[in-house]
């Protein structure tokens, strides 16, 4: 019982992940996170600004019912299943990270750095917060897809679309990670 | 009653998100600089099972609990968005360290800063859907 609230390794975590997609599609539905965000645009209106937002959202309804649910299952895993949110990364990337200033790695769950409150009044920080989120929103419509819905289920039904689509993910990330962080942090 | 089917998936997808630590960001970093197996080992296990699930699926024609043909669709052939709007998301991904389902996971785990990063994807949809027509896709 004790190991449900340690961190889940990966060979059950990715199991359940795969189990999410499955059970989605033995209801009749697909798998995936960031179309919610265009439903999302389309309560607040965006359907007057542009077409694409034009669209029976009230068929993505159940899509914004299971992101109440992960909202609620991130309480519940944040505070009800672990005794600690310290995440044990790779010695060498803490100590690589300590001197980039994030002086919460091996810690925390988040970097303080970018996720405490204090960040509300860092501007540099929370202008990084603000690009990273517009460009995961704007990349993920543009690609057609997120990591569940291209890397967990279009790879899973062998898309090559998917997997143009997640070699462009790696090549972005790897990129900002060894190209621009040097220059932000 | 499907209404509360939705609500338990969710809940469990957000659990494991939680747990797996796919949601911190230190993971993230760590998986761009290939310093561990952990993500990789996530996203793999998940593929090795959603592989064989629909294959099974596409060959023994299963059906759906309500009695409906299970159907995915294909995605449109093309390069350009996927590469670019693939590139975009990442750079996005390593550098807020989450992608839209840990998003929401972050927000029910109390991580206020996250809702910025929450408002700044809705923003980021929203622009693709005006500049869309004049974007190579």
């Amino acid at each position: 019982m004790n190991a449900i609230f340690q961190p889940w390794p990966w060979y059950v975590s990715g199991p359940l992940i795969a189990l999410v997609m499955i059970v989605l599609l033995l209801i009749g539905k697909n798998f995936g996170m960031s179309s919610n965000l265009r439903t999302m645009c389309t309560l607040c209106g965006a359907d007057k600004a542009a077409d694409f937002f034009k669209f029976d959202w009230k068929a993505q309804r159940w899509n914004l019912i299971v992101v109440v649910g992960v909202i609620i299952g991130g309480f519940i895993g944040a505070n009800l299943l672990s005794e600690t949110t310290a995440v044990a990364i790779n010695p060498d990337v803490i100590t690589d990270l300590n001197q980039k200033g994030f002086t919460s790695a091996g810690e925390a769950y988040l970097p303080e750095l970018l996720y405490s409150t204090t960040v509300f009044s860092d501007i540099k920080n929370l202008s990084l917060l603000i690009l990273g989120g517009f460009l995961v929103g704007f990349g993920a419509r543009y690609a057609g897809g997120c990591t569940s819905g291209h890397a967990i289920s279009g790879l899973s039904n062998l898309q090559l679309p998917s997997l143009i689509a997640v070699i462009g993910f790696f090549i972005g990330g790897i990129f900002m990670i060894h190209v621009i962080f040097p220059f932000l942090f | 009653m499907r209404s509360i089917l939705y609500l338990i998936i969710g809940i469990f997808f957000g659990i494991v998100l939680f747990k797996s630590e796919a949601a911190s960001w230190f993971r993230i970093y760590e998986m761009f600089q290939f310093k561990s197996f952990h993500m990789y080992g996530i996203i793999g296990s998940a593929l090795v099972i959603g592989v064989i699930a629909i294959q099974i699926i596409k060959r023994f024609k299963v059906k759906s609990v309500y009695g409906e043909i299970i159907t995915i669709p294909p995605k449109a052939k093309s390069f350009s968005r996927y590469m670019f709007g693939g590139v975009l998301f990442g750079l996005g991904w390593a550098l807020a360290g989450a992608c839209p389902g840990p998003i929401f996971v972050l927000a029910g785990a109390g991580y206020l800063p996250i809702l910025v990063v929450l408002l700044a994807s809705i923003f980021g949809t929203f622009i693709y859907g005006i500049l869309k027509d004049k974007l190579p896709h």
